[in-house]
């Protein structure tokens, strides 16, 4: 009788060819912080004024991220991680938000300047992903359009064919299969992983300093959620995109980040090395969060 | 289609059975002898039995023979088609109008909402809202008729005489049936817009550096479309087939105007074929709303 034990430990036949030697081997800690500084967020706090008494939902948050560099943001729903993501961003912009602070790239401040300053950057020096790739994507524009959208906007001059080029090498880049077939398809028409895969094309097709991954794959299945993590290493490792990755899974943010910041009610209450915060937990939260990983054991 | 057609037609010709009067007393008085009663009712074929003359009707209408008018002993085709002509200009002038006001209230109510403008927007457009075709009619007569004399009121002009001067005429009643459509086209545009601007691929958009009117133009409009195309559809069918009040104050030639004054007189060939054309109009609009939302909204079309 076969054991179940037995049939577990056998890798799928349907899992595409990639394993623990994956190529992509990320730069060490030490070496991404001698790399020069591409953002640096002062003191941030955000509060909603949509009620009566107003919400803080950060406070006095604070992070340095260098070139090449991958930052991992965790912490339970509602403790602002999205919400710090979303402000980098510059997409808090709703009249019942009071946000404090400075978000620096290069010599702007993010936070204090107008939107038409802050439209230079986004999707062309810092771009952002989000968790549900169907929802982010616009149901009724063809993948290609969306990929393009940033060039159209950002380097206007560009011709439609170099567009095009550029969007079929992008798409290809990312992994999408018959790039020239995506690119007249409309999201619908494709699989979770293969949006978010054509989301990412559209963040990275301007090349940008910072990539704001925000749960990424938490819409995904654990076969194509490897995927994309793998992706994001290849694409930090070749084009030295610093990425700021937000997450509540704790195993991935372990995997793929150099730095990690943990997020509880606001507040960054513990921030370090991955693999020290990892191994060394100085905070009760950060140890319960740890512990709370799911433990496989064959 | 088809199929809508036929029970449109049944349900109408069973409906004439129901309304009391007949044809023949209408045209001879009450004054006439049975006997020439009678004698009528067989020339028409009233005697008959309903479906039996129903059949026949049917059989006609499918060979594009509409009959003839039991009052202007004229056929129907002729004595109609003049009339669609005038009808389908108001309709299309009216939908024009109500266009031309619905989208850039409704879109810059929308970019502005809760702007002092938005609001008083609003309320101008509970109160047009509020406002029946007739009466908006009549202020209009009077404003621009009688003390502005921008037209005659009453004095329509027939195509046949003068297009342009025809097309002046059509203007201000085409406004009196736009106003009331157009204010809640404007109101359902500034909703599908504000709630289309609340999705998540509106913030993809942001975030690839779009302004806010990149934002709407490119990506929101077209989906705040897709509600309205439907209102849209619906308003243009009620333009063609129900603008009676206004044809009436404005005294228009319309098929309203005919088909009222032709169930007054029981004149049956030409009710059966007004309303048959009406259906049909509302048939291939309903057609035509179909296949824009699947050039539109490429999900449907794969349904």
């Amino acid at each position: 009788m076969t054991n179940v034990r037995e049939l577990t430990s056998q890798a799928p036949t349907n899992l595409p060819e990639r394993s623990s030697s994956s190529p992509h081997i990320l730069a060490s800690p030490e070496e991404v912080a001698a790399n020069e500084i591409v953002l640096e967020v002062k003191d941030l706090c955000i509060e909603f004024h949509d009620h009566k008494l107003p919400e803080r939902v950060v406070e006095n948050f604070n992070l340095v991220l260098h070139k090449g560099e991958i930052m991992g943001i965790v912490g339970e729903s509602g403790s602002g991680k999205s919400m710090s993501a979303l402000a980098i961003a510059g997409l808090l912009n709703r009249k019942t938000i009071s946000k404090s602070g400075q978000i620096l790239f290069e010599d702007k401040d993010f936070l204090n300047c107008d939107r038409r300053c802050l439209r230079k950057y986004q999707g062309d020096e810092i771009s952002i992903i989000f968790q549900e790739p169907m929802t982010s994507l616009n149901p009724l524009h063809r993948i290609g359009r969306q990929v393009e959208e940033s060039l159209r906007i950002h380097h206007p001059r560009l011709s439609k064919a170099r567009r095009y080029e550029l969007a079929i090498y992008t798409m290809r880049a990312v992994g999408l299969p018959e790039p020239e077939k995506v690119y007249r398809m409309y999201p619908h028409e494709l699989s979770g992983g293969m949006r978010q895969r054509a989301m990412i094309a559209a963040a990275m097709i301007g090349d940008p300093k910072i990539l704001i991954a925000d749960e990424p794959t938490t819409a995904l299945d654990v076969t194509i959620q490897a995927q994309i993590i793998d992706l994001l290493k290849e694409i930090n490792v070749s084009q030295g995109t610093a990425i700021l990755f937000i997450s509540h899974d704790l195993s991935l943010v372990e995997q793929l980040c150099h730095r990690v910041i943990v997020m509880q009610q606001g507040k960054i209450i513990e921030t370090g090395i991955t693999h020290d915060v990892f191994t060394n937990p100085q905070e009760a939260y950060t140890k319960a969060l740890i512990d709370a990983i799911p433990k496989v054991e064959l | 289609m088809l199929i809508t057609l036929v029970v449109v037609s049944l349900c109408l010709y069973l409906s004439f059975q129901l309304i009391s009067g007949d044809p023949a007393t209408r045209m001879l008085g009450t004054s006439a002898t049975p006997e020439r009663l009678a004698a009528l009712r067989q020339e028409l074929g009233l005697d008959q039995p309903v479906l039996l003359q129903y059949v026949r009707w049917l059989g006609a209408f499918v060979t594009g023979d509409l009959g003839t008018s039991y009052v202007y002993h004229q056929p129907v085709t002729e004595l109609l088609s003049s009339k669609i002509i005038v009808t389908l200009s108001l309709a299309l002038l009216s939908f024009v109008f109500m266009c031309i006001i619905a989208f850039p209230v409704g879109i810059y109510t929308a970019k502005h909402a809760g702007s002092v403008l938005d609001r008083i927007v609003l309320v101008v457009n509970q109160v047009i809202m509020a406002i029946p075709p007739f009466f908006s009619g009549i202020i209009i007569s009077w404003v621009f008729g009688m003390i502005l004399h921008l037209f005659a009121p009453g004095g329509y002009i027939s195509y046949t005489k003068s297009i342009p001067q025809f097309v002046g005429y059509l203007v201000f009643p085409a406004i009196a049936i736009a106003l009331p459509r157009a204010a809640q086209a404007a109101r359902l545009i500034r909703g599908s817009i504000l709630e289309e601007a609340s999705k998540n691929y509106t913030r993809t958009a942001y975030s690839r550096g779009n302004s806010t009117n990149g934002v709407l133009f490119n990506h929101v409009l077209k989906h705040a479309f897709l509600p309205v195309l439907t209102f849209m559809g619906m308003s243009l069918g009620n333009m063609l087939a129900g603008s009676l009040v206004v044809e009436r104050v404005f005294n228009i030639p319309g098929i309203s105007n005919t088909l009222l004054t032709s169930i007054g007189n029981r004149d049956y060939p030409v009710v059966l074929a007004a309303v048959m054309w009406i259906a049909s109009i509302i048939i291939i609009i309903n057609f035509l709303v179909d296949v824009l939302y699947r050039v539109i909204d490429p999900r449907t079309a794969e349904e």
